[in-house]
């Protein structure tokens, strides 16, 4: 399927769950599946760097508040729509990221692993000392009590998450079939061999890096709007650093499909858990269901089925 | 900014030096795994805060010194990381895939870790009690408090026992050279993979005595490991990867410019000190001071 | 205009301490077949890495078709014509056989000015590529699945799909029969008269003394014997150092 298919493809999903979600109308439905949708965003965002070209990100909370803290410089500043603010996000996530990128990635992957942490409590320790966006006091957004055609905010709000995703799963989509897809494979299998064989490896992983942190702030973008009082230690919270490396492991990284199925997994489970256990416990569940991955199937969710697939294939070839 | 005075200039590099070789301690565990094996334990700062808490706990119930805690504790750390590796070598060195995964692994580590310490003892701050603790010497204007200075002396300690550990005995000797050369270990018949074991076990052991020093020098909560990350990449890099002389040097340097900033710009700058360092360095010596 | 493909001045490369190449001097003129020979260790890797860009930080000079590579990454210099095959195999292990030689394709040869490949040419230039080395029914399988042998001649084709004027084929035979050393140095002589510049490392001397018009010989990091095969193999240091006579 090319890839202009399968965005058709994903809004009409989009439109069906939306249309759903509003039958059904009751605002928590919404409000979880921002949460479920904006992890969509993150995961697939990961997965374009991590998963595809190998270099993994520790710091995606750093650009996820990136987008958040943009908004809130621009709410005080000159209020500006949703969509403005998300392009804004990116522009901004995807310059840091492309910076970033600069400065690491002609090192070694752990290298630059480590690096994107640092770049997570700079920044954090920068938002916090910068009073004009509240600093730790943290910033209030007043959000509107509805919008046109749509109803109430919480459901805009799902809506532009909605289209997020779309956008996010799009692209992955488009770059596994196509030439930038092997591009990065090759980089994550074995870059000196992928160097030799024409590569432009620096180039490829300063894409990776400014699409993937691009995403991430567009992710970010609406967040102040959805939870209304934001504070550093929500944005560049502990829960998106883990989920954006867990999700898309246990989904499976090979794929566009991985970080869906990671993100939609993990996410409902973890409102179950917050709701019923604490949300503690959530974060130890994402953490040893990580690590159980990484140790035991290390191809996610979609690796096991599809081996599971090959096997059943060739058991019903005959002897 | 606070007004410039000699005496406070002296007493915040004296400062930095002190939490300096503190800083040296936790780094020791990376400077191991990380600067000779070349595994990315990002979880250690994890362990040491669970030295901390097992110090804590020695301590408030049976009113043990917790560096004497930590001592007794270093067996049960010795295991706990021989256990680690071994998960670690079976499911990622003998695959080859360690890069992404081995990295995602000790993430997890990390976080299960915290996790589990908050769901035990809450987020609530720790400290020990020990009769040092509030003493300091005083030479002249120059403020020594003793909870820095003890563990200071101690890291200074470890770093000597170890050094000579590495370079004077087999089992040290083989370490150095496993981290450059696997095939001619294993045809003098020693098993890389017990010689990688030990290190990293050993790596797992400094983080008891690590985790005690911390919470002798400031309350403890479990969150607290997350900005130590930072720093001990920061040394390690900076010093030079698998130099343990190097890493004393570097973890000194950090401490004297994180006292020095939070003296005359306040605390709340100082993680961005280490983090930023670390980026720097990475930038454009990525090999750092005294890298091989 | 210079007639030489490759100039090598007073190349020399340290680990460290340790002198991996001392002062290399060599010119490799265009359409010719060079073969290198040398003890393990003499340092023929380490001058292939330097050529291709793989390590950098060098001293002396690498010319290649007239203009000096210092500075260029490995990937600009096989877009330039220089490709390489890897002494020990280094496939992509998450794609299949057939889409390891299609990365070169896609991204040396359309990266060049020349126009395109449409994605049909590139899966037939693969498959033909694939057919030349003797995998052409495993182009579906991925390497995990290949034995050694077969890895080598990945290797060989992934170099090959690069369209480069110069192959360096780093003992790209080990292991092979004596039938299938026999093709591959037909290939690489069919290679060699379609145009293209092939240094040969080996220690298979049959294969090296059939394919080369010129030998050279490394030992230590230095080169002892440039010149005819016939000479070359009767000097006595070469004798020496390499033939153990």
């Amino acid at each position: 399927m090319r890839w202009g298919a399968f965005f058709l493809v994903a809004l009409a999903v989009a439109a069906l769950i939306f249309g759903c979600a509003s039958a059904i109308n009751n605002d928590y439905v919404f409000f979880a599946g921002y949460t479920v949708l904006q992890f969509i965003v993150l995961a697939t965002a990961w997965n374009i760097l991590g998963g595809y070209t190998g270099y993994v990100n520790f710091g995606s909370a750093a650009f996820f508040a990136i987008g958040a803290y943009s908004t809130v410089f621009f709410y005080k500043f000159y209020p500006m729509p949703i969509p403005v603010l998300i392009l804004i996000a990116a522009a901004i996530s995807g310059l840091i990221g492309l910076g970033m990128g600069y400065l690491t990635l002609r090192l070694r992957g752990a290298f630059f692993a480590i690096a994107t942490l640092a770049l997570a409590v700079v920044l954090q320790t920068l938002i916090v000392n910068w009073n004009y966006v509240g600093g730790s006091r943290g910033a209030y957004i007043i959000r509107p009590s509805s919008v046109d055609y749509i109803g109430s905010y919480v459901h805009y709000l799902f809506l532009i998450m909605l289209a997020l995703a779309v956008v996010a799963l799009t692209i992955a989509y488009a770059i596994e079939h196509s030439a930038l897809g092997y591009g990065f494979a090759t980089i994550r299998d074995d870059e000196l061999a992928a160097e030799a064989s024409g590569v432009p490896t620096l180039k490829l992983k300063l894409i990776a890096t400014t699409l993937s942190g691009a995403l991430m702030g567009m992710a970010g973008a609406p967040f102040p709007y959805y939870i209304g009082y934001l504070q550093p230690s929500s944005a560049f919270g502990l829960e998106y650093a883990v989920n954006s490396i867990a999700m898309p492991i246990i989904g499976g990284t090979v794929s566009w499909a991985g970080p869906l199925v990671g993100a939609i997994l993990l996410g409902t489970l973890q409102q179950y858990v917050t709701v019923t256990i604490s949300s503690s416990v959530n974060v130890l569940i994402v953490g040893v269901l990580l690590v159980a991955f990484v140790v035991v199937a290390p191809n996610g969710i979609i690796g096991l089925v599809k081996s599971i697939a090959r096997r059943g294939r060739r058991e019903r070839k005959p002897a | 900014m606070q007004l410039f005075s000699p005496e406070l200039v002296i007493n915040a590099l004296i400062a930095g030096l002190l939490l300096g070789g503190f800083y040296a301690a936790v780094t020791l565990g990376i400077s191991i795994s990380f600067g000779i094996l070349d595994i990315v334990n990002i979880a250690h700062p994890g362990f040491i805060i669970l030295g901390s808490y097992i110090a804590y706990i020695l301590n408030a119930q049976f009113g043990i010194d917790p560096i004497v805690a930590a001592l007794i504790a270093l067996p049960a750390f010795y295991g706990l990381g021989a256990a680690i590796y071994q998960v670690y070598y079976v499911a990622f060195e003998t695959r080859g895939r360690e890069a992404l995964s081995g990295l995602a692994f000790f993430f997890g580590l990390l976080f299960i870790t915290e996790v589990l310490l908050i769901l035990v003892f809450g987020v609530d701050y720790r400290y020990v009690q020990a009769s040092y603790i509030d003493q300091s010497i005083n030479i002249g204007f120059v403020n020594l408090p003793k909870r820095m200075l003890i563990p200071c002396m101690i890291s200074i300690l470890m770093f000597i026992v170890l050094q000579l550990f590495l370079s004077r005995t087999f089992m040290g000797r083989a370490i150095m050279a496993v981290a450059q050369d696997q095939l001619a270990l294993r045809l003098m018949a020693a098993s890389p993979t017990r010689i990688k074991r030990t290190a990293f076990a050993i790596s797992i052991a400094t983080a008891s005595l690590a985790g005690a020093f911390l919470i002798i020098i400031q309350p403890v909560e479990p969150s607290v490991g997350r900005e130590y990350i930072g720093r001990v990449f920061a040394i390690c890099v900076l010093g030079g990867l698998g130099s343990l002389p190097g890493t004393v040097i570097a973890a000194m340097l950090l401490g004297v410019a994180e006292s020095l900033t939070a003296t005359f710009y306040g605390p709340s700058w100082a993680p961005a000190v280490s983090f930023g360092i670390l980026l720097l360095t990475l930038a454009f010596r990525p090999a750092g001071i005294l890298g091989r | 205009m210079n007639a030489n493909l490759l100039e090598v001045e007073r190349l020399g490369k340290r680990f460290g301490g340790f002198v991996a190449l001392d002062g290399i001097d060599l010119a490799v003129a265009a359409g010719e077949r060079v073969g290198l020979i040398g003890p393990n260790g003499s340092g023929k890797s380490t001058l292939v890495n330097c050529l291709c860009g793989t390590l950098g930080n060098y001293s002396g000079a690498v010319r290649f078709d007239g203009r000096d590579v210092a500075g260029l990454t490995a990937h600009q210099r096989t877009r330039l014509g220089m490709a390489r095959s890897f002494q020990l195999p280094r496939p992509f292990a998450s794609m299949t056989v057939a889409d390891n030689v299609r990365v070169p394709l896609l991204y040396t040869v359309n990266a060049r000015r020349a126009p395109r490949l449409s994605s049909e040419a590139v899966a037939a230039r693969a498959a033909e590529l694939l057919a030349l080395v003797g995998l052409a029914d495993k182009g579906g399988q991925f390497p995990r699945d290949l034995t050694q042998v077969e890895m080598r001649k990945l290797e060989l084709a992934r170099a090959m799909a690069a369209d480069p004027k110069l192959l360096i084929a780093d003992e790209a035979m080990a292991g092979l029969s004596h039938s299938e050393v026999e093709d591959i140095v037909a290939l690489l002589i069919r290679l060699n008269e379609g145009g293209i510049t092939v240094i040969l490392i080996e220690h298979i001397m049959r294969a090296v003394m059939t394919f080369s018009q010129r030998l050279v010989v490394l030992v230590s990091g230095k080169k002892i014997a440039d010149g005819s095969p016939n000479e070359v193999i009767r000097d006595k240091e070469v004798e020496r150092a390499y033939l153990g006579q």
